[in-house]
């Protein structure tokens, strides 16, 4: 009941809403081409009528939501998921570079995170560049990583994979660091007290310390990872990929396929940060967490 | 004595030498306001088996005295000894066992992985780890709740479960920094009660820090009185109470001339700074 009432309840109404503007969008943004197709057919129709046509174009300025979820159906529940016209197969080339991306740069993270709270150095020389590193944009780098990749004969889902990994490292080294770093004054001369090392301090007190920080930190990253992915997908010539999908619907005005393929990418979004919340969540139950 | 001595006892160390000796320490932290005096000039030394309170007021430097021995912070003049040693070589050889004034339990740990804690670091044995477990949580009371985490237990029971952890390993010294004083007075008189059992027991030497002129009366067979800016001690009283020490003991003419006594050094600390 209180689900129904906290959850249900207000997201169902603000979809409505949204598709309600969307609808509104859809008339108003397809109805001067309709106008001028009925113009030059010389057709006369009601207001009925002349809604209906906006909402069936075969492209759309804007397609209207059932069009989409109609595609959106067809091209996931409908093809055999090898066709190169199945959602589920640009989904899955895009979620496994994704996937690469993410594992590479939460590894890359932690081990940054790791060396800066351990070697004074790195600490002071390394948090510009990686600041520095996000203020590239990805668009202007994904092509040159791509094609510097492809003149070296490394192509297909590696060059996709690096790009995730650089937009991912990110966030899980700044939240890693900090994680690192948590351990109140207490905790750490009490393992003074007990003589231990610092590969005991680390395992036994920095890691768990650091792993509500390592969940919160992979939430973000795996939702740039897939940004990444996408953007990846857009230099390479567009083969397969939720990317590639999106560059070809806007070469030839397949302004429905870009819509659902946009969908797809958020149900991606969606079940990969959900699952790593999950993660986080079963965790943090096994490691003593207060259930909220 | 006891099966609970320390394997690291330095053989050397003789019935008369004291635990805990120093002369002339001093610690000067410097800050952006100038130097602060933090302690200045202490001699003291601590027998074998003792229970010792440090009373004072606030930045008399009761707690810096505690982490001087503990090896947690440095002194800038004078000397002391651990066991003979250094408080670092002490340290190492995992002399003293530490008790917060907050608990300090890892919230992820059980309370058995808690106490556990220690044992793991110092490499005993699996075996042993599960026997001493056992053991020290009888000690304090709190069989029956080795698998909860530390937020279902109430506070007085995760202090237990701290100065469980810190007898894990047998330490021959305790060292307790107002562990009690964040706890209601019922709770705190139960826990005293029980840590003077636990000291009868064990025979171990215990420097205890505290606020409270009632609680250093009752526990202590030696009470420091300090005051603060610069940190000295100001009276150092041999407690006369047995040693066997019901809570009623708080009544007697003999407890309260102690108290007025203890009182009066803090008063005559006071009248310093003003």
């Amino acid at each position: 009941m209180d689900r129904l009432r906290d959850k249900i309840i207000p997201v169902t109404a603000i979809l409505l809403g949204i598709a309600a503007i969307w609808y509104v969008g859809a008339y108003l943004m397809n109805a001067p081409f309709q106008r001028d197709l009925d113009r030059r057919a010389g057709e006369t129709p009601t207001f009925s009528e002349f809604v209906v046509k906006t909402m069936t174009q075969p492209k759309p300025t804007l397609p209207a939501p059932h069009q989409v979820a109609v595609n959106f159906f067809e091209n996931t529940f409908l093809r055999k998921v090898t066709s190169a016209r199945s959602l589920v197969y640009h989904a899955w080339v895009t979620l496994s570079s994704t996937m690469a991306g993410f594992a590479l740069g939460t590894a890359l993270g932690i081990a940054i995170a790791v060396g800066i709270v351990h070697v004074t150095t790195l600490d002071r020389s390394l948090m510009p560049w990686i600041i520095a590193s996000q203020t590239i944009p990805i668009l202007a780098l994904a092509p040159m990583i791509i094609v510097v990749l492809a003149a070296i004969g490394v192509t297909g889902l590696i060059p996709k994979a690096l790009i995730s990994t650089y937009l991912s490292f990110f966030p899980v080294a700044v939240g890693m660091v900090k994680g690192l770093r948590s351990p109140d004054m207490l905790h750490l001369d009490l393992m003074r007290t007990y003589n231990a090392s610092s590969a005991q301090v680390f395992w036994k007190l920095r890691v768990p310390a650091s792993v509500p920080y390592l969940f919160a930190s992979m939430k973000v990253a795996v939702a740039a990872s897939l940004v990444g992915a996408i953007v990846g997908e857009l230099p390479t010539g567009a083969v397969a990929g939720i990317g590639a999908k999106l560059l070809n619907g806007s070469y030839y005005s397949q302004t429905i396929d870009m819509f659902s393929a946009l969908l797809a990418g958020s149900v991606v979004a969606v079940i990969l940060v959900s699952l790593v919340g999950l993660a986080g969540r079963v965790t943090e139950r096994a490691m003593g967490g207060r259930p909220a | 004595m006891n099966a609970l001595a320390s394997p690291t006892q330095p053989a050397t160390a003789t019935v008369t030498a004291p635990v805990i000796e120093a002369t002339g320490l001093g610690l000067t932290f410097e800050t952006g306001d100038g130097p602060v005096h933090a302690l200045s000039n202490v001699d003291l030394a601590i027998g074998k088996g003792e229970f010792v309170s440090f009373i004072g007021p606030s930045g008399c430097g009761k707690t810096t005295f505690l982490r001087v021995i503990a090896d947690l912070e440095q002194p800038t003049a004078g000397r002391i000894t651990v066991n003979g040693m250094s408080p670092e070589e002490a340290r190492r050889q995992r002399a003293y066992g530490y008790v917060f004034q907050a608990a300090g339990l890892f919230p992820w740990r059980t309370i058995e992985r808690n106490v556990a804690l220690p044992l793991e670091i110092m490499g005993y044995p699996k075996s042993e780890v599960a026997q001493r477990i056992a053991r020290t949580l009888d000690l304090v009371n709190l069989t029956g709740f080795e698998k909860k985490f530390p937020w279902q237990l109430s506070g007085g029971m995760q202090q237990r479960a701290s100065i469980a952890r810190a007898l894990a390993f047998d330490a021959d010294l305790l060292l307790m920094d107002e562990p009690f004083g964040a706890l209601d007075e019922i709770v705190r008189d139960h826990l005293n009660e029980q840590l003077l059992q636990l000291w009868d027991r064990t025979n171990k030497t215990i420097c205890f820090v505290t606020h409270s002129i009632p609680e250093a009366v009752y526990l202590s067979t030696k009470i420091v009185v300090m005051s603060p800016r610069p940190g000295r001690v100001t009276d150092v009283i041999d407690s006369t109470l047995p040693r066997e020490r019901p809570l009623d003991i708080r009544e007697t003419p003999e407890f309260l001339a102690i108290a007025a006594r203890v009182r009066d050094g803090l008063r005559a600390g006071h009248s310093y700074e003003d």
